[in-house]
């Protein structure tokens, strides 16, 4: 039986969307607009003089190999985040699940890095895997790994994957957990009796039913290796070695915030925005299709 | 907060009727934290105490970089703060923002302060000098870069203390001695770009970017990938590869490895000595910068680094007289020389350098002067300095390059032809938005 509200009025339902609009505009629309208008404007630090360039600042960017090469690194490193960060919480959440004894503990435990702020998160890595004076560098050193996220690309990529991932772990956690404990209990006791062994359960019950969780938290774990991620690496590596840590948004950050260059910087926030959005339509048109609500 | 505001007005309740206008304030954001952020905090306290009618209120901002930028984004804003600490990168846009800034110069005789620019070291003052002889913003942090030296480590080494290595074929063989001793670290560096490429250029007199390294107009280009400069990091490459030299980072990410004793040797800022000063454990020793004996001229002079002080455009009658007592207080003899001994900067006047050298700060303490004499002496066209626009970009696309150097992925003609080609991109891009 599917209820319909119909409104008598013509003015009503605008006036009951005119705050979500608004703030949908205010918030997104005009600083959306403002990137756009940006993107084809070059101007001085202070902003006392701008110049139409039309679209000299998308040339200079798609001529520039330290951009492309971004795209490449951003690429790998959102793939890696998403991967690891949804794999590892599931993997917790399904152990926590299990847990009856101290189960508050646990999960409070995996929630607080939530509560770290994303730079305090850089900071903390980098204290402890710094070449110089981290506590976790020195250990591996004396067991004669030669640990340089300074110099050596790959300890760099690992270092702020890992600090990204730690820092979403607790999200991600939080809706598998919710999710598997929605999954009617008598499903899983009556495959128990049927026979089927845990891992089995896991596969054929809980994971499918899953799925839309798991479909929401890919969405959202790419938007945030996408945007939420300057910070720490800005605490960890600032885009080195070279540049190899440079990300997309990193990139936006570094030449708009930290160089002043915001006809560069507006012009690559377009590029981001138009990426995101492309990769958002395909994940609800192919992804999703896999997806069992 | 809030209690501070009350008690302020009712101060302000208390006083009015006696004085027409309570004190004018004055906001000076710094970015100078530690050791140096202490000083910053004095020279306003000292000052406030001296008189009544203006409050300067100094505010850290973080590093050099993020205050400009800060400042920037006030000043987009409207809020900008009254006086703006701007480090010698950051000078080109500083001067081409018109109508953001206000020349010290104009400051100081508008707000009734009488100001001689010839009283200023010429070398300092001349860099933050406009093309037409006006003085645009106040020298106030000046540093130079110098080599620094633990003398244990030398003598644990074999290698005689009190003769640091004046050249660099010199700084490789005293190098091998120290790591052939067990030493990690035999010789490391902070602010690669400044203390390699640029200081380095100055030293040996050659060029870092044409138009005598942008004082000549905005369309310099950079010439730092030279036969001498290769050779220098070839040299620096090799010492990479057999652990004499060893990279600690970007900016001054390696100032904490001197005065811990990690590093035995190290070449940076003058402004350091406050730090080793105060956290050193053994004997230290500081020299000029090491050169290579068969290039003619050198060594020549090395350019400043630090920050100067600029004032923001747009401010009342009122903040400018303030601005220019409190610049009037800063460049006093006295209170530049105590700077000078307190924190490693050079003395910012002739008189404050004659002062100090007067009370035997530099035989008390040898190794201070070092900067000075490394700065007072003739500069020629290609050494004056380098005022680039957009210097902090390519002081980062600088650091990228060389690292691809530590790496093993470039070798160093490619690195640093890349970076020159990188950078003038840069020095395009800043012309092209600066044209008006």
């Amino acid at each position: 039986m599917e209820k319909r509200v119909l409104f008598r009025s013509r003015w009503l339902p605008w006036v009951l969307l005119a705050p979500q609009v608004s703030v949908i505009a205010v918030f997104f629309f005009w600083p959306a607009g403002q990137a756009m208008l940006q993107s084809f404007q070059l101007q001085d630090a202070f902003g006392l003089s701008t110049q139409w360039v039309g679209f000299d600042n998308f040339r200079d960017l798609f001529t520039d190999s330290a951009y492309l090469n971004s795209f490449k690194i951003t690429a790998l490193f959102s793939a890696m985040v998403a991967a690891l960060g949804i794999g590892l919480s599931l993997m917790l959440a399904v152990f926590a699940d299990r847990i009856i004894r101290g189960a508050l503990f646990y999960k409070t435990f995996l929630i607080v890095p939530y509560a770290v702020a994303p730079a305090v998160a850089g900071v903390l890595w980098l204290f402890m895997f710094s070449p110089t004076l981290g506590v976790v560098a020195y250990a591996l050193r004396s067991l004669g790994v030669d640990w340089n996220s300074l110099l050596n690309t790959g300890d760099a990529v690992a270092l702020i994957v890992m600090a990204a991932v730690w820092k979403q772990i607790s999200y991600n956690f939080l809706f598998f957990m919710a999710g598997l404990q929605s999954i009617p209990k008598s499903l899983i006791e009556a495959a128990a009796i049927d026979g089927a062994h845990p891992w089995r359960r896991f596969w054929s019950i809980q994971f499918p039913l899953l799925s839309p969780t798991t479909f929401f938290l890919l969405v959202i774990n790419m938007v945030y290796a996408f945007f939420d991620t300057f910070a720490i690496i800005d605490a960890t590596t600032r885009g080195g070695p070279g540049q190899d840590t440079m990300i997309l948004v990193y990139k936006v950050y570094n030449d708009g915030f930290k160089n002043g260059d915001l006809g560069g910087s507006a012009a690559q926030s377009v590029v981001l925005m138009a990426i995101v959005i492309a990769l958002t339509v395909v994940q609800f048109r192919y992804v999703e299709k896999k997806v069992q609500y | 907060m809030k209690l501070q505001f009350t008690a302020a007005a009712l101060a302000a309740a208390l006083v009015l009727p006696l004085s027409a206008q309570a004190q004018t304030e004055i906001q000076w954001w710094h970015a100078m934290s530690g050791p140096l952020g202490d000083w910053v905090g004095d020279l306003a306290k000292d000052f406030n105490a001296s008189q009544k009618e203006y409050k300067v209120v100094p505010t850290y901002k973080g590093t050099y970089g993020e205050t400009l930028t800060a400042g920037m984004a006030a000043f987009r804003a409207g809020n900008a703060p009254d006086i703006l600490q701007v480090y010698e990168v950051g000078t080109a846009t500083m001067m081409a923002a018109k109508g953001a800034i206000k020349p010290v110069g104009e400051v100081m005789t508008t707000g009734g302060a009488k100001f001689d620019s010839k009283a200023y070291i010429p070398a300092v003052a001349g860099y933050y000098t406009a093309p037409n002889g006006q003085m645009l913003s106040l020298p106030f942090n000046s540093s130079t870069t110098v080599f620094y030296y633990n003398k244990d480590a030398f003598k644990a080494a074999g290698i005689d203390p009190n003769k640091a290595p004046t050249t660099w074929p010199e700084v490789i063989l005293d190098a091998a001695k120290l790591k052939a001793a067990g030493h990690k670290c035999p010789f490391t560096t902070s602010w690669m770009s400044w203390t390699q490429l640029e200081s380095f250029s100055t030293w040996h007199n050659v060029l870092f970017a044409t138009l005598n390294n942008g004082f000549g107009g905005p369309a310099a280009r950079l010439v730092f990938n030279s036969p001498l400069h290769i050779r220098h990091f070839d040299d620096l490459s090799d010492m990479a590869k057999q652990g004499l030299f060893v990279y600690k980072g970007r900016d001054n990410a390696a100032d904490v490895s001197f005065p811990s004793g990690e590093c035995a040797m190290m070449t940076g800022s003058s402004g350091l000595y406050s730090r080793v000063s105060k956290e050193a454990k053994f004997a230290y020793g500081i020299s000029a910068l090491p050169y290579y004996p068969d290039v003619a001229g050198a060594p020549q002079n090395t350019i400043i680094g630090g920050a100067s002080l600029w004032v923001m455009a747009g401010k009342k009658a009122e903040t400018y007289k303030g601005v220019a007592a409190f610049f009037k207080y800063l460049s006093r003899p006295d209170v530049q020389s105590a700077s000078h001994k307190r924190t490693g900067y050079l003395p910012i006047t002739t008189a404050a350098y004659e002062l100090t050298d007067k009370s035997g700060f530099y035989k008390e303490h040898p190794g201070t002067d070092v900067a000075v004499t490394q700065m007072i002496r003739k500069t020629t066209d290609k050494s004056r300095g380098i005022r680039l626009g957009n210097f902090n970009q390519i002081r980062t696309i600088i650091d990228e390059e060389t690292e691809q150097i530590w790496t093993g992925k470039k070798t160093p003609k490619e690195a640093l032809d890349a970076a020159v080609t990188r950078g003038n991109e840069q020095l395009e891009r800043f012309q092209k938005a600066n044209k008006s």
